[in-house]
């Protein structure tokens, strides 16, 4: 296969970006989508040039830390796949592809493709969390959860944390994101105790970080890699309003 | 050096509660003062600086990946072991203590496995507090599967993702203590070099991998959470970015490594496709409680496996190991898997892998029930290969996978280094020659949550610390090296990348010191890696500069130290003249090919301290008693 890659280039996140043109021959359709990226970077160094700056690790699609917009989708054209699950064999010979760092007012890129994404943590340490002291804990069976419930938490619970859904977002929203861990811990009875507080306080980081609202387009859940579904946006804001009211726990 | 492993006295049974009782204690005004580094955030880095942190420690804590979720033990799939006996089927702390010890093929501390097994259950019901989902029966209760090496089902899992789910569960205890302020989070930098102060690990040197500034942290203790090296053989199932470098750097330092050539090699991953390949893919272990190994019967069987009746089948580890079948350990699975497609009975393209079929699963069970036990295995094996494993059995081949090596610990986790505590994958502790699955998470959370928390204590209870904080001169003086060396590596313009040298060096690793070994192949794997070294340092070309992110840079770093640490995995198999667990020397094998142990001269942990640049490592040993499991041919069948 021969493509030819569109890759936004930027030397660091003070500096202004553009898009620069490889032409790229001699790929297999075998190969990953960042098996790809190798040997246009390995091209580049033997080169001179540096090569183009994009995060992956696990390339197995859970640690959560690739991720760039490809032809205008987060993750590609393939649905619920990391962009390091991506294989050529999903673009054709002589295809144009174009990528982009996940844009967001929240993530601002640190370099070419790669953003700094730690607003998301300091939303976790708002409050996404159940409070419990190594060796306090009661036997694990002690506490009953209906399949039902253990399954619905796990499906929250999967969120690799990329941030695709505030990429896909017009309005630049991380709702997916904290919706999945709300819901997650607001689906079993360990996190009950501070179910509102955590809604009422992630949602709050979530503002002060500059995400936007959720106006309930639905582009992040097409995006999410993980199919989380939207429907748990609707139980962060049954929990927030909760919250809101006063209900529960303190603010 | 003296090897004190500092184990109680006293009935095994007894060993860790007694010994809880005899360390001394900080008290709760005085944890504060206290300051400690924890470098790396996976299961064992993050669970230890949340826990030093509820209790009060001041805690520093530092990753390489842009966030503390991202660590490598969240692609950890299958399961975690706990003896819960939640399933009635004769499961107890001394099953699981015996089973690990055997598994290990008597190359670990019975002491030290005693405990683990003993913790086991407690770390499940933390885990299970912090809202952890866990796969559970209709009536509500924990479910469990069973995994290689064992003839009780006592894991533990979360769909295929238990590793994510048990780190996300870390990570959220360890985001709730940065957020109370006990425990401070610097992701995106990595450890460059460790400061000892008077014989003392007293801090760390670190590069900002955003900005490239180098600086330095002091603390009362040091401690090393930063995972295996598996990643010495280029091609292995770890991320990307796992590394040597924390461990050998500080191996430099004078802390000693111990039995660096117990490596272990997987027996279910995606077989190589080709020679752009970047990383191996892992299918889980727990794949094997309704998959069924097989290769054709005749060599060079090319028809589809749909068309090869059954009678042509040799379902080869049902065959050879009735009692365990497909579930064998993994070494023993993955020598027998290489032994097939050795004599020609390979599958697929390659002719490179064996079959993991879930035919007669989805016949018994119904195609929903399997979707349900292994769905996310089952898309992103689809998604890698193109091949439907409901309608086409699975393509599978071992692949470096973890490293039961690191560096020695004594029981309280502490390295030859005092002050320096290693804890998870980087240390040597429990897993012996081979580690049994699903015990790797039981490890890591363990030593982070409920042994480290207390030994350390004991160690900064006792010792007495003179003022040290990053103006001392040590500081200074390690910075300077460490800046030398960034420089060094970007002087070298030469001609070549990075990956070219660590691709060419996994082949060497993966021939001569992978699956099994022998004399002659060390030695010549001896001699070449200095060769590599030596071309790597005249003809690297590293981009860039190092005052802004740089991943070259980061990458020719950790290169540079698996070019160096590979000889010693090879000193470490060529000194070790016997067979065990995932060392497999092909001069001693018993006539049915399993490994042959020495324990007349091997019965011990090897120990190496380094002693200068150019200088050959020097050899102690920890003798290794067997008071309770008898040591014994391993059998499986």
């Amino acid at each position: 296969m021969r493509i030819a890659l569109h890759v936004w280039r930027q030397v660091n996140a003070g500096a202004r970006g553009g898009f620069e043109r490889y032409d790229v021959p001699g790929i297999t359709e075998h190969m990953s989508f960042l098996e790809m990226l190798d040997v246009v970077n390995e091209r580049l160094v033997e080169q001179g040039k540096e090569p183009i700056a994009f995060e992956h690790d696990c390339r197995e699609g859970i640690c959560g830390s690739c991720g760039m917009v490809i032809n205008g989708e987060p993750h590609g054209p393939v649905r619920r796949v990391t962009a390091c699950q991506l294989h050529m064999r999903s673009f054709a010979d002589g295809d144009e592809i174009w990528l982009e760092p996940w844009r967001a007012r929240a993530f601002p890129v640190l370099k070419d493709l790669v953003v700094d994404r730690s607003a998301l943590d300091r939303i976790i340490q708002a409050g996404g969390y159940i409070s419990v002291r190594a060796g306090s804990a009661p036997d694990a069976n002690a506490i009953l959860i209906p399949k039902r419930n253990a399954d619905m938490a796990f499906d929250a619970a999967t969120c690799i944390g990329c941030g695709a859904c505030v990429a896909a977002c017009p309005n630049g929203s991380a709702m997916l994101f904290s919706a999945a861990k709300i819901a997650h811990l607001a689906a079993i009875p360990q996190g009950e105790p501070e179910r509102f507080r955590r809604a009422y306080q992630m949602v709050a980081q979530m503002d002060a970080e500059g995400f936007g609202s959720c106006t309930n387009h639905g582009a992040c859940e097409v995006a999410c890699p993980k199919e989380i579904s939207i429907d748990f946006i609707a139980t962060l804001n049954r929990d927030l309003v909760r919250a809101e009211l006063g209900w529960g726990a303190e603010r | 050096m003296e090897l004190r492993a500092r184990i109680p006295a006293g009935p095994i049974q007894q060993k860790w509660d007694t010994h809880r009782f005899e360390m001394k204690l900080v008290s709760p005004a005085n944890k504060r003062k206290y300051d400690i580094i924890v470098v790396g955030s996976g299961l064992a880095g993050a669970s230890a600086s949340a826990t030093l942190g509820e209790l009060g420690y001041n805690v520093t804590c530092f990753c390489f990946q842009d966030s503390p979720r991202r660590a490598h033990s969240i692609a950890a799939q299958g399961g975690i072991n706990a003896a819960k006996n939640y399933q009635n089927d004769g499961d107890s702390v001394y099953r699981l203590f015996y089973d690990t010890v055997k598994g290990g093929d008597f190359r670990s501390r019975e002491a030290n496995v005693y405990r683990l097994a003993e913790i086991s259950t407690a770390i499940i019901d933390q885990c299970v507090a912090q809202g952890v989902p866990f796969a559970r029966e209709y009536g509500g209760q924990l479910a469990n599967r069973s995994f290689g090496g064992a003839q009780v089902s006592r894991t533990f899992y979360a769909r295929g993702q238990t590793g994510q789910q048990l780190l996300l569960g870390a990570y959220q205890a360890l985001a709730r203590e940065v957020a109370e302020g006990t425990v401070k989070m610097y992701p995106w930098t990595e450890l460059l070099d460790i400061v000892v102060v008077d014989g003392r690990a007293r801090g760390i040197v670190v590069r900002d991998l955003v900005s490239g500034k180098i600086s330095s942290h002091a603390a009362h203790a040091v401690v090393l959470a930063t995972g295996g090296y598996a990643n010495v053989f280029f091609l292995s199932t770890n991320a990307k970015g796992c590394n040597v470098t924390a461990t050998w750097r500080a191996y430099k330092r004078g802390a000693a490594f111990a039995n660096p050539c117990f490596t272990q090699i997987h027996p279910t991953c995606i077989p190589q496709a080709g020679g752009y390949q970047s990383k191996l893919t892992l299918m889980s272990e727990s794949l094997r409680n309704d998959g069924r190994i097989w290769v054709p019967e005749k060599p060079g069987d090319n028809r589809p496996a749909a068309q090869i009746p059954e009678s042509e089948r040799d379902y080869y580890l049902e065959r050879i190991y009735p009692s365990f079948g497909n579930l064998t350990p993994r070494d023993v699975a993955s020598r027998r898997a290489r032994e097939m497609v050795d004599s020609g009975r390979g599958i697929g393209q390659e002719r490179n892998g064996v079959y993991l079929d879930f035919r007669d699963a989805i016949q018994r069970l119904g195609r929903e029930a399997v979707a349900e036990r292994y769905g996310n295995l089952f898309d992103m094996y689809r998604q890698i290969t193109g091949e439907n494993p409901y309608v086409v059995p699975m393509r599978i081949y071992p692949a470096p996978h973890y490293t039961m090596g690191g560096l020695w610990v004594d029981y309280n986790l502490m390295s030859t280094v005092p002050g320096l505590h290693v804890i998870g994958e980087a240390n040597f502790s429990d897993h012996g020659a081979n580690r049994l699955g699903a015990s790797a998470l039981m490890q890591g959370l363990a030593d982070g949550y409920f042994i480290l928390p207390y030994t350390i204590g004991d160690y900064l209870a006792q010792a007495k610390f003179d003022p040290v904080d990053e103006s001392h001169a040590a500081f200074r003086e390690v910075e300077l090296q460490v800046e030398a060396l960034t420089k060094r590596l970007l002087d070298v313009n030469g001609s070549s990348s990075v990956d070219t040298f660590h691709r060419e060096l996994g082949r060497v690793m993966w021939d001569r010191c992978g699956m099994s070994r022998n004399e002659s192949g060390l030695k010549e794997a001896l001699a070449k890696i200095p060769e590599i070294r030596e071309r790597f340092w005249r003809d690297v070309r590293v981009t860039g500069t190092g005052e802004s992110l740089n991943q070259e840079l980061e990458r020719a770093g950790r290169v540079a130290d698996f070019l160096e640490f590979a000889e010693l995995i090879c000193v470490d198999a060529l000194d070790r003249n016997e067979s065990c667990g995932g060392h497999f020397r092909e001069e001693h094998q018993t006539d049915d090919g399993e490994a042959k142990r020495d324990d007349d001269r091997f019965a011990h942990v090897s120990v190496w301290e380094y002693t200068g640049r150019g200088n050959a490592p020097a050899l102690h040993k920890e003798p290794l008693e067997f008071e309770y499991v008898q040591l014994a041919q391993r059998s499986y069948k």
